[in-house]
């Protein structure tokens, strides 16, 4: 913001005092960065073009770790594993997420209530939510399945079902909504009234206004919670840990990049292959935030800035 | 009420008054729809809990047992030795706390309300670390801790926190930045320490946004799995999450009663923060949407 403002100029010693000052202020993150971001950072990509298992030193491989991975069938199958997960479970959040901070914001009676009530699956932890979850997809006494006989569907086996298991981690996803909501209900509380107010004298109707009006104005918020929560979609790992036992089953249809680079590196202890699955996964992560960044650029408004 | 409006257009109020009432019930049976959907997994953790054996694998689902089973609670903490792993994750969860709010308000503080050549060049590389993910520094950080000898301790879990967290740091920033200058002027012309200054007039100021990072901090550590996935090997060790995880595939679906038990246990201190703290929660969420 003021970057312009604060030079790398040393006007005088005053500013030598500060610079000090700050710098021990901020000495904690210092070291942290270091030891905990660049170096770790730089390592990984460095054991990532060596044969590395783990209980002698790495040997320089170059390219191979990642020409090995595109001929690796289960990397593959991580890779649209992921992928498809995070298409889906991003999407779908954030059309519920803004659709129940919509109807949150209408005038609802019992707001606290219901509020608690979406933000609740959120702080539950994630291993209960998922040994939980992992029972109520239980194809045969399951509750999901038992609900859904109401209105006569026939569930499928969820995660026993290599067909099925992706839906039922990205319907799992839905459930811990709740986070956005609040967050969205927040944004659209800011959405200044006279704006909607003098739309609505101009005889727009609702869709108009929220496709015209609400939607522009909580963009920013939309865009930033999209790309959160694609980096989280693509380190998607617990919920698969603990409901397949690590495993990634049925059938490898719910092996996600992060499980099988756990794999890895801590079941194969191949570390420097592992290392080369999170580079790829690092690597989609921005690629992925640029293109939102660089599509965004026009769809997002910034308060005329 | 609207008797001038209806007489003014009368068919328009026929739709209206029709379609109000509509959407008014259309609002609350989604809202009530979505709740259902957020509670029934909260409601079943809890009704299992208290289940029979027996009661487990019906079908239709029991959705009050009889009779109700409190002793579960008493064999999770027997069997599957609960108490061990609520209070490893008690020692792990508090000094992360303290790490996070000490070191976040020190480095906030430095990034706000202390002008020094190249600041915001330095604040933007904070920023930056945000999008690297866990996943790509992992395996170097194992293998730091390792040569640390510090594999199965809590160490790795704890000691990185006291370095700060950019989200944490963006947070405390943000808020100390809207400080009104004027408040820490005086001190500064009467010529007191920067530091003297942070303790005595800024952090009981700041204590709102404090609130919410330890807050955050708690829940973070209290819910984290990987990391003592990848650095705890002893069972006596585990925290909650991994302990949970390790009844849930050590012992079989006849269990399942009392494992639920130790589920719902792992939950209440949270969902108690949660009500007593709901205020600084909703606020502290909403402020790391809003100002991104």
């Amino acid at each position: 913001m003021t970057a312009a403002a604060s030079s790398f100029r040393f006007s005088s010693s005053r500013d030598r005092r500060r610079l000090a000052t700050g710098l021990l202020f901020i000495s904690p993150w210092i070291l942290g960065f270091i030891v905990f971001r660049v170096y770790p950072f730089l390592a990984s990509l460095y054991y990532s073009f060596t044969f590395y298992p783990v209980l002698r030193s790495p040997r320089w491989l170059g390219w191979d770790n990642y020409v090995n991975l595109f001929d690796d069938p289960r990397f593959l199958t991580s890779l649209w594993n992921s992928t498809y997960y995070a298409l889906g479970a991003v999407p779908l959040g954030t059309l519920f997420g803004i659709l129940l901070a919509m109807l949150l914001n209408m005038r609802v009676r019992g707001l606290s209530a219901f509020r608690t009530i979406f933000f609740l699956p959120s702080i539950t932890p994630i291993v209960a939510a998922a040994i939980v979850w992992l029972w109520m997809f239980n194809p045969r006494s399951g509750v999901v399945n038992y609900l859904l006989s109401f209105v006569g569907i026939n569930g499928p086996a969820w995660l026993g079902d290599p067909q099925w298991a992706k839906a039922a981690l990205i319907l799992m996803s839905v459930w811990s909504v709740g986070n956005a909501v609040v967050i969205y209900l927040a944004a659209l509380q800011d959405v200044p009234r006279e704006l909607l107010e003098a739309s609505s004298l101009d005889g727009a109707n609702a869709m108009q206004k929220i496709w015209n009006i609400t939607l522009p104005m909580i963009s920013p918020v939309i865009l930033f919670n999209v790309i959160v929560g694609l980096i989280a979609a693509f380190q998607f790992f617990t919920q698969v840990h603990v409901m397949t036992d690590g495993r990634g089953s049925p059938a490898d249809s719910t092996l996600m990049m992060s499980i099988y680079l756990y794999q890895s590196a801590f079941e194969f202890f191949k570390m420097g292959y592992a290392s080369a699955q999170a580079w790829i996964l690092f690597l989609i992560i921005v690629v992925f935030t640029m293109v939102l960044f660089r599509v965004s650029g026009r769809l997002v408004y910034y308060g005329g800035r | 009420m609207d008797t001038p409006r209806a007489q003014a257009a009368a068919s328009t109020t026929g739709v209206q008054r029709l379609s109000r009432p509509l959407g008014e019930t259309g609002k609350y049976l989604v809202l009530a729809l979505f709740s259902a959907f957020f509670l029934i997994p909260l409601v079943w953790m809890v009704s299992t809990s208290l289940k029979n054996a027996e009661e487990l694998p019906l079908y239709p689902p029991i959705w009050i047992p009889d009779p109700i089973r409190w002793d579960n609670y008493v064999t999770a903490f027997v069997e599957g030795s609960l108490g061990g792993y609520l209070w490893n994750t008690v020692v792990v969860t508090v000094p992360s706390v303290i790490g996070a709010v000490l070191s976040n308000a020190l480095i906030a503080y430095g990034f706000a309300r202390v002008q020094w050549p190249g600041r915001d060049y330095v604040f933007a590389i904070v920023l930056a670390t945000m999008i690297l993910p866990d996943f790509v520094t992992f395996i170097p950080l194992y293998l730091i801790f390792r040569d640390l000898n510090w594999l199965n301790t809590y160490y790795p879990l704890i000691l990185p926190i006291f370095l700060g967290s950019p989200f944490f740091i963006f947070l405390l920033r943000q808020f100390l930045m809207a400080l009104p200058a004027e408040l820490t002027d005086a001190a500064h012309v009467d010529g007191a320490s920067e530091l003297l200054i942070f303790l005595r007039i800024v952090i009981p100021l700041a204590t709102p946004a404090l609130a919410v990072v330890a807050l955050f901090q708690f829940i973070g550590s209290w819910n984290d799995y990987f990391g003592p996935l990848i650095y705890l090997s002893d069972v006596d060790k585990y925290t909650i999450s991994l302990g949970i995880a390790n009844m849930e595939s050590a012992y079989g679906f006849s269990n399942f009663a009392w494992i639920m038990a130790a589920t719902c246990m792992s939950i209440l201190p949270i969902i108690l923060l949660f009500f007593f703290a709901q205020r600084t929660f909703i606020e502290g969420i909403a402020l790391t949407g809003l100002k991104g």
